[in-house]
């Protein structure tokens, strides 16, 4: 039983990590119906942002101070890259057909992969310690540990302020009615680029901000970390219902522990073919995923 | 036409003009993952390389002949790895091959030169199957049974401890055949393997790995992995609060290890090619020159490529004529060949017949513990 509660705490830990990540797919998904295949080396540039920043700026000594400035560091580089991103790479293509842009997406993705191989080099750096770990207490046997509770706790804050941004202010409604109907929503005087724009931001700062986290709690980051990661987070968007915010957030939970269980309980060897068995299967009986099917909600 | 003619007739004399070889001197390949997931293995590879070579250069060559090397990165792929193997055969025109220090990609790098009868002698694939591919593949370290027994035996004689766990890398060569052989030898030595899990290379968490072991009460666990995971597994196995050895192979050495797992990683064995407390002169100046090179420990990785250009060029000193058949049949005939990691001798096998050293880490140092002989 303990090992079960061991087993769920550590899959809930990170599954908050997937669903940050699976966040930026779903919403990009959202208001452009294509998939933004450099997510994944978004993601890996906001951990390289903050192991740079505490690195040269001297601000790599466990304290609170640092672990906050290195996660806002992560999420600001992450915004900005995914930025221009959008910016150089999708808006020229913008009505080009949907191949097009997916071709363009998987370019970057391997132009970040391969550039960062050169620039940051390809050997693995050691994350600098932001935040000194502790067991804050225990029950049973089971501990839990600071790390945890900080991802637990940024991740909430994070998923707080999106659906703030998202349900409570002009901008967010104005994204959502983007998503709806792009065709009409400029002659309601919303400007569709700068509304991409914004979602192309938000969603990368949530991978900057899960990139920061991951990289606090397994200290080894490398210019090829976001592909594996990547790929998880994209199965948890579609298992949840691609384009949908609720889904993706529960889609990234269950694929979490769904993975923990599997690999704690004898099958560790596939933990990968289980993410990939998932996306076969939603794809054959619920291609819209958990909560696909409604279009309210599409970001 | 004439146009067409013309450029042929020039790239044709601009390709003649750089394949030229020299009569004095021999060309010898290698490759290694300068980048790339392993890339301590292949820096401190091509560092050991190098240094050798340039010795071997600097004190007058091999018969009269300078050495001239051509090394190739592979950013630790496999497929890269197909790809400069054949380049270093086919555009190089290269005697012999050097590399890789990994099981995985010298059994790929291994087909192409068993294929175009080049040889090559790997310095530090451990895993047997690297020298079945064919006859012109050779190696200078022990193979993987060889230390698993190793292991198994310090385990049971040395520890005094009986219940093991496997923690293996499934996708990787060495890891999965270090662990059967492990697993075989625990067992005729009146050990017992608990429990046999596995990861994957490219994996950060192992959580629920380590809890599932954490739940059988093991007194050891045995991960022979490399040192990139070894690491993050060393991390969290502590904060869970798991107080049990870890054991492993040769693929622990790197810096990197204790730099990503800190001070988590103290404490625990694994067993290795040579330790830099050896008192053979040999060894000590091979760690002070190196250490002067390059400013950094001699990692064992190092050691047994620099002791590859030597058995290499031992080889070719022997030969009559050089080419790789001549090279592959004196390289086959070598005898208490006396190197930095020790003396060696090739057996029927191609494998280098050597003894093996146990040590524990303790930060960037190894300490020396116990040594086994064949």
């Amino acid at each position: 039983m303990q090992e079960f509660f061991q087993h769920t705490l550590n899959g809930l830990s990170f599954g908050s990590i997937y669903a940050l990540v699976a966040l930026g797919y779903t919403m990009v998904y959202g208001i452009l119906t294509m998939i933004n295949f450099a997510h994944s080396e978004i993601y890996m540039m906001g951990a390289f942002a903050a192991f740079y920043l505490a690195r040269f700026a001297g601000l790599d000594t466990p304290s609170p101070l640092n672990f906050t400035l290195g996660v806002l560091a992560g999420a600001l580089f992450a915004g900005l890259i995914g930025f221009l991103v959008e910016k150089f790479a999708y808006k020229p293509l913008r009505d080009s057909p949907k191949m097009n842009v997916l071709i363009t997406a998987i370019g970057v993705s391997i132009l970040f992969q391969f550039g960062g191989q050169i620039i940051f080099g390809a050997d693995p750096k050691s994350f600098p310690t932001l935040i000194e770990d502790q067991v804050l207490f225990s029950i049973a046997d089971i501990s839990i540990r600071l790390i945890d509770v900080l991802i637990y706790f940024v991740s909430f804050v994070s998923l707080g302020i999106l659906s703030f941004i998202i349900f409570k202010t002009q901008t967010g409604r104005a994204m959502r009615a983007v998503s709806t109907r792009p065709d009409m929503t400029p002659l309601m005087g919303i400007n569709n680029n700068k509304i991409i724009s914004m979602t192309f931001i938000i969603g990368s700062a949530l991978a900057g901000v899960a990139a920061v986290l991951v990289s606090i709690k397994y200290p080894k980051i490398d210019p090829m970390m976001g592909v594996k990661i990547g790929t998880s987070s994209f199965v948890a968007a579609v298992f949840g219902g691609i384009g949908s915010l609720h889904g993706a957030v529960i889609g990234g939970f269950l694929l979490g522990v769904g993975e923990y269980y599997l690999i704690g309980y004898g099958a560790s060897t596939y933990k990968d073919a289980l993410s990939f068995s998932i996306l076969i299967l939603v794809l054959l009986y619920k291609p819209t995923g958990l909560f696909g099917t409604t279009q309210k909600e599409k970001i | 036409m004439k146009k067409i003619l013309s450029l042929l007739a020039v790239s044709l004399f601009i390709f003649s003009c750089t394949k030229k070889s020299n009569e004095n001197e021999i060309v010898l390949g290698s490759y290694s993952s300068n980048t790339g997931a392993t890339a301590t293995f292949g820096v401190f590879q091509l560092h050991g390389t190098e240094m050798a070579i340039q010795e071997i250069n600097a004190a007058g060559g091999i018969n009269g002949k300078k050495i001239r090397h051509i090394n190739y990165d592979n950013k630790s792929d496999g497929d890269e790895t197909l790809a400069v193997v054949n380049r270093l055969i086919s555009q190089d025109k290269v005697v012999a091959i050097l590399g890789e220090a990994t099981s995985g990609r010298s059994k790929i790098g291994a087909q192409v030169a068993q294929q175009n009868k080049v040889p090559m002698l790997t310095s530090s694939a451990t895993n047997p199957d690297v020298t079945k591919v064919g006859n012109y593949i050779f190696r200078a370290c022990f193979i993987d049974p060889f230390q698993g027994m190793v292991m198994a035996k310090f385990m049971t004689e040395n520890l005094k401890l009986k219940k093991a766990a496997i923690l293996r890398d499934i996708k990787n060569d060495y890891s999965v055949g270090l662990s059967d052989i492990f697993a075989e030898k625990l067992k005729a030595a009146g050990g017992e393997v608990v429990t046999d899990i596995s990861y994957q290379e490219g994996d950060i968490d192992f959580k629920s790995q380590l809890t599932a072991i954490k739940a059988k009460n093991v007194e050891a666990i045995f991960i022979p992995g490399y040192y990139n995971e070894v690491a993050l597994i060393a991390k969290q196995a502590k904060e869970l609060g798991m107080k049990q050895p870890l054991l492993g192979g040769d693929g622990w050495s790197s810096p990197k290890l204790y730099e990503i797992a800190k001070e988590a990683i103290n404490g625990n064995y694994f067993s290795n090619h040579y330790t830099t407390e050896s008192k053979d002169p040999k060894t000590v100046n091979f760690v002070k020159a190196f250490k002067a090179k390059y400013n950094e420990d001699a990692d064992v990785m190092a050691a047994l490529a620099y002791d590859a250009v030597y058995l290499m060029a031992e080889a070719i000193k022997n030969t009559k004529e050089v080419t790789s058949e001549n090279i592959r049949n004196e390289l086959a005939k070598i005898k208490d060949f006396h190197g930095v990691t020790g003396q060696m001798s090739m057996d029927e096998n191609r494998n280098a017949v050597k003894s093996a050293v146990v040590v524990q880490v303790q930060g960037t140092e190894y300490k020396f513990i116990t040594s086994v002989n064949p």
